[in-house]
């Protein structure tokens, strides 16, 4: 089980925290312009990187804010810890 | 069997204090200190039980958590009895009861044994070969095959100790308290680290602890009473907290370690009252020294499994800690210089030993000379190729081994014994560092996979880092721990060691025979009966990766895991296929390290707080008023009030009546409130619902219906305005959690712009709902000053009122069709406000009304209940309520996915009614829907998902959802029962009111 520096809490166990899957992918604006493709892309498509993933994550039984990690998968090493709306972290 | 096999005064042992206990039944005699094996062994006992397959006897092994034979069944009454549990673990008490496993209908005489002898058709992967055909006759050989599956018995009745959990942070964990793990911890806790020092076993020292002869000394001292100064120094110590008869379970990532701490196993039943049996230690450490040691391996011959044979180190501790003789005619067998430690010890407690058998030939060891000395006959170069003796071993056959180590030469000579230690050197016990995620590297001089890359701040130290002998341990630990603590200096650096031990080995995995392999028995995995004949033949079958070996032969898949084969397995797989040792792999050891009780790992959450459950604030009127409850996810709901006699059905059916023809009163607190405020509330309403909310005046109500970004039906609730920026919205009891965090998603991450605020209320109000005819009569009683009128307060609208001080929310809405009222009051009023609607509602045989009534009443007006008639594939349009997708708004979360080209498709599954032709008949939920009995294969168009018989219209009525099921009104389908089929007909799935004229009478 492993540690999440929350940006808004610090430290926790993961167990206060839940996944919420790829991170960076935005909502289109207009959804009715898209053909059926392109919103098959944003609705279902998702990586599943053996290495680092940028990854959203969200302190439910905590502050119940939204984050992103950058997590390596092959160890489970949190990279990187940012709030909503900033730009990833080079590494 | 009667025969006393003490020896010389054990330092361990209190030969003061005597111990009944019974094993199979028979009264025995040990001392306090001793564990069921060494007081088994004392009192000549060897044979404890039967092997997994073929039923051979077996006897103990080893001396410690690896045992994989001798696992026994403890306590004989149906709540504490405990299975698997090793002797060689297990210290003795007064009443102690332990019994064999595997074996019918004694250990002395056991039925199965018949196994051995058919084991010829009992190969590797004979369950998957022999039961494969003919299907159809499965049921068949699984009662068979269950019956002979499983070891030990579970307890009956509920267990009646107590067990916790417990956190613990601490900067240094030390596993391990063997000489490393001792001075790991000293050098730690003095240097200022808080540290946690663990070991599985009651005492602390390892096996150095027991070493008392010269020819291994640390600063001129026997290296034994060096050790026990250390431990004497390390309990003074301030920062050091030490935790004996404590196993680590599984070591995971980030240094989070499980451990179980066993606290009155030790003691008598009768002291153990009140007392916690087991912890489970949640371990957080920021740094992790592994000093887990290793183990001893055995080698690999013909008939290697007979009672009586031991690993050599365990013969020796039995003798030193616990001062018992393993037989009185003892013989070693081994490769390298282990065993001759054993026969010093033996020698000096008088044991006799008759020879020792050394695969190696002539080597220079003080060890070796020490032994001779003692004219001991030893046989160099030779090794064991057969034993005998059926329910203890009798004698062992010697031949000279081949200068490659192929063959066995010479004539065979037979020597007469009554046990025998072997020793094919050690395995570090990587099993924790592996778990962590650590990579391993093999050590091609000695044969053993010593830790290679940490994942975590941790370290291995001492023998399970591949450092196996004394000055080696000495030498290394201090350069470690100075680096791995960042410190200047340790108390151990020039510290002086002697060591006689000779490093040579000869490593054989699988010693040869005289015999060719299929005539052979040679055991490498003891507990499933795993032999180097069957990893042969599953390498013959084709079988390469070491993880597919292992499934196809059962090797390592014991509650041992393999302690002790597992690296003879990957030896021979290697021999056999030509591949290296190090490229090979080894299998996944996976937590716990040894077995965990279901009472440990969990803890107090046994009865009701097994989960946790919510009540209403009138869940207690409910009680008294003899509700049935339902679980609505955490919550419990009243589900129906049986009167007198009454079964459900009829409870059900009373209920509805009531509620239609003159007033019913339920309690919906339970559904899920969220406050919304904020200037953009409108706007954010907008984008989740599926229908328009910026036209909604202040003071209405409307019914919204929410989808996921694919179109799917997520929850609905009814949401009302309460100011211009103020909203309350509710949501469906199961669904209000993931509502609330799906909202406050969508606001953190999408829509950050939006001036919004959220706030779970749920639990702060009260909900009461009044329905029925008469309801308006009764809440003009309950809230006299409150204009009832349709002018003033029309139905889907809401007022601010009081109960006499009492502040309420009334909103005019109804689930069941009927004109109906819920009042909201803060939830510490609750109960009062019922008993006032009750009381109003005498005259009018107001009824309660439970979760079934209000499934039932909704069903009649065809409303969805979503989870029930939803199953998160179906759109608004398959449910057949077109009307409440806007088709102005430009955007709403899940609007694009409703023109997919699959969301699109007419023949998806809809919403529909069900009537049958039989009005009695009522539907199975969950039952198969299709229209064509006679194809082949029968196309399965839908099912059922809700059914109720409706009092109100007399008859049965269904909903479902069926292929195609819009277009296909008046049609006939069948529902096929076991034993019938049962017709219906496909109607509008609103039976009852279709024109909503009662909601405004």
């Amino acid at each position: 089980m492993f540690l999440i520096n929350c940006p808004f809490c610090g430290e926790r166990e993961q167990s206060e925290f839940k996944a919420g899957g790829e991170a960076h992918i935005v909502r289109p604006k207009q959804p009715t312009e898209l053909s059926d493709d392109e919103w098959a892309e944003y609705l279902f498509m998702r990586k599943n990187i053996k290495g680092i993933q940028f990854e959203r994550w969200n302190h439910i039984h905590g502050c119940r804010k939204w984050f992103n990690i950058v997590r390596d998968t092959s160890n489970d090493e949190i990279k990187a810890v940012y709030k909503m709306g900033k730009k990833p972290p080079l590494v | 069997m009667s025969k006393n096999l003490r020896v010389k005064k054990g330092k361990f042992i209190d030969e003061t204090s005597r111990v009944s206990f019974k094993f199979n039944r028979k009264k025995f005699y040990g001392f306090k200190g001793d564990t069921l094996a060494s007081a088994l062994l004392a009192n000549n006992v060897h044979l404890v039980g039967r092997s997994f397959k073929y039923h051979r006897p077996r006897g103990i092994m080893t001396a410690g958590s690896e045992e994989p034979n001798a696992i026994v069944q403890l306590h004989n009454d149906s709540s504490r009895t405990d299975a698997n549990v090793r002797a060689t673990e297990v210290e003795i008490y007064e009443g102690l009861e332990a019994t064999s496993q595997n074996c019918w209908p004694s250990v002395n005489f056991d039925i199965g044994g018949i196994n051995n002898f058919f084991s010829p058709l009992l190969p590797a992967g004979f369950y998957y070969k022999t039961f494969m055909w003919p299907a159809s006759f499965w049921e068949k050989y699984e009662y068979f095959i269950r019956k002979s599956a499983g070891l030990g018995k579970s307890p009956t009745r509920p267990d009646p100790d107590i067990y916790e959990h417990r956190y613990i942070h601490c900067d240094v964990l030390v596993i391990g308290a063997g000489i490393s793990g001792i001075m790991a911890a000293k050098t730690a806790a003095k240097s200022g680290f808080k540290t946690l020092l663990v070991d599985e076993k009651p005492n602390l020292g390892g096996s150095t602890i027991y070493q008392d002869t010269n020819l291994f000394k640390i600063n001129n001292q026997n290296s034994g009473s060096w050790l026990e100064k250390e431990i004497n120094e390390i309990k003074k110590l301030k920062n050091l907290e030490i935790k004996t008869r404590t196993s680590v379970a599984a070591f995971h990532g980030y240094n989070f370690l499980l451990a179980r701490e066993s606290l009155i196993d030790h003691l008598p039943i009768e002291q153990r009252k009140n007392k916690t049996r087991q912890r489970l230690l949640k371990i957080r450490a920021k740094k992790v020294i592994t000093a887990t040691g290793s183990i001893e391996r055995p080698l690999i011959f013909d008939n290697n499994d007979r009672p009586g044979i031991l690993l050599s180190s365990a013969i020796k501790k039995y003798a030193d800690f616990f001062g018992v003789a393993c037989g009185e005619k003892n013989i070693l067998l081994t490769n390298n210089d282990s065993a001759y430690e054993t026969a010093i010890s033996l020698i000096q407690k008088g044991i006799n030993i008759e020879a020792i058998i050394d695969n190696r030939e002539s080597i220079d060891s003080k060890l070796i000379y020490e032994v001779e000395k003692n004219n001991i006959k030893i046989f160099k170069g030779f090794t064991v190729v057969n034993t005998s003796g059926y329910k203890k071993i009798n004698g062992v056959s010697i031949m000279e081994l081949s200068k490659d180590g192929q063959k066995v030469i010479g004539s065979k000579i037979n020597l007469s014994c009554d046990c025998l230690g072997i020793s094919g050197g050690w395995t570090p016990a990587v099993h924790l560092f592996t778990q962590s995620g650590g990579k391993l590297q093999f050590r091609d001089e000695d044969q053993v996979f010593i830790p290679k890359t940490y994942p975590s701040d941790q370290i291995s130290v001492g023998s399970c880092n591949g450092d196996l002998e004394l000055d080696k341990i000495i030498l290394n630990i201090s350069k470690s721990l100075k680096e791995f603590l960042n410190i200047k200096k340790t108390d151990y650096e020039n510290i002086e060691v002697l060591s006689s031990m000779n490093k040579s080995k000869r490593n054989i995995w699988l010693l040869p025979s005289d015999k060719i392999i299929g005539k052979t028995k040679p055991f490498i995995d003891y507990q499933n009966d795993a032999t180097a004949k069957d990893i042969k033949l599953a390498l013959r079958e084709g079988f390469r990766s070491i993880e597919h070996v292992k499934r196809y032969t059962t090797t390592g898949m014991g509650t041992d895991q393999g302690k002790l084969g597992n690296m003879h397995a990957l030896g021979i797989i290697s021999e056999t296929s030509g591949t290296k040792m190090g490229e090979l792999g080894t299998t996944t050891f996976r937590p716990p390290y040894t077995p965990l009780t279901f009472g440990t790992i969990v803890g107090r959450n046994v009865g009701e707080y097994f989960d946790i459950f919510r009540k209403t604030p009138l869940h207690d009127w409910h009680t008294n008023n003899n509700a049935e409850f339902e679980n609505v996810g955490q919550w419990k709901r009243a589900w129906y009030y049986p009167k007198k006699d009454e079964n459900m059905h009829q409870a059900v059916q009373r209920e509805s009546k009531a509620a239609r023809e003159s007033a019913g009163i339920l309690d919906a607190s339970t559904l899920g409130k969220i406050d919304i405020q904020g200037t953009d509330a409108s706007e954010f309403l907008n984008r989740v619902y599926t229908n328009a909310w910026s036209k909604l005046a202040i003071g209405k109500c409307r019914y919204g219906l929410m989808l996921n970004e694919d179109g799917m039906v997520y929850d609905d609730g009814v949401t009302t305005r309460l100011g211009e920026n103020h909203y309350i919205m509710t949501t469906t009891t199961g669904g209000a959690a993931n509502v609330m965090g799906k909202l406050e998603d969508y606001l953190q991450t999408e829509w950050p712009e939006l001036d919004v605020y959220l706030t779970s209320v749920t639990d702060h109000y009260a909900t009461i709902s009044v329905c029925g005819p008469n309801s308006k009569k009764i809440i003009s009683k309950v809230i006299p000053n409150l204009d009832l009128t349709d002018e003033n307060f029309p139905h889907m609208s809401f007022k601010n009122s009081n109960i006499e001080k009492v502040k309420c929310r009334v909103m005019r809405i109804s689930f069941t069709g009927e004109h109906s009222y819920e009042i909201n009051v803060q939830a510490n009023y609750g109960k009062s406000v019922w008993e006032k609607c009750m009381e109003a509602g005498r005259d009018f045989n107001i009824t309660p009304y439970g979760t079934e009534t209000m499934h039932l009443l909704r069903a009649e007006k065809g409303f969805i209940i979503v989870g029930q008639d939803t199953d998160a594939t179906m759109t608004p349009i398959d449910l057949q309520m077109d009307w409440i997708v806007s088709k102005k708004k430009y955007d709403f979360i899940g609007k694009r996915s409703l023109y997919r080209s699959d969301t699109i498709k007419d023949d998806r599954k809809q919403l529909v009614g069900l009537l049958t032709d039989n009005p009695n008949e009522v539907l199975e939920e969950g039952a198969q829907i299709i229209a064509d009995i006679n194809k082949s294969p029968v196309e399965m168009l839908g099912h059922v998902t809700s059914s109720y018989y409706s009092p109100n219209l007399n008859k049965s009525i269904a909903l479902g959802v069926v292929r195609g099921g819009k277009n296909m009104m008046g049609q006939k389908l069948i529902i096929p029962m076991e034993k019938k089929n049962i017709n219906v007909t496909v109607s509008d799935p609103v039976f009852l009111d279709k024109e909503n004229k009662r909601l405004n009478d």
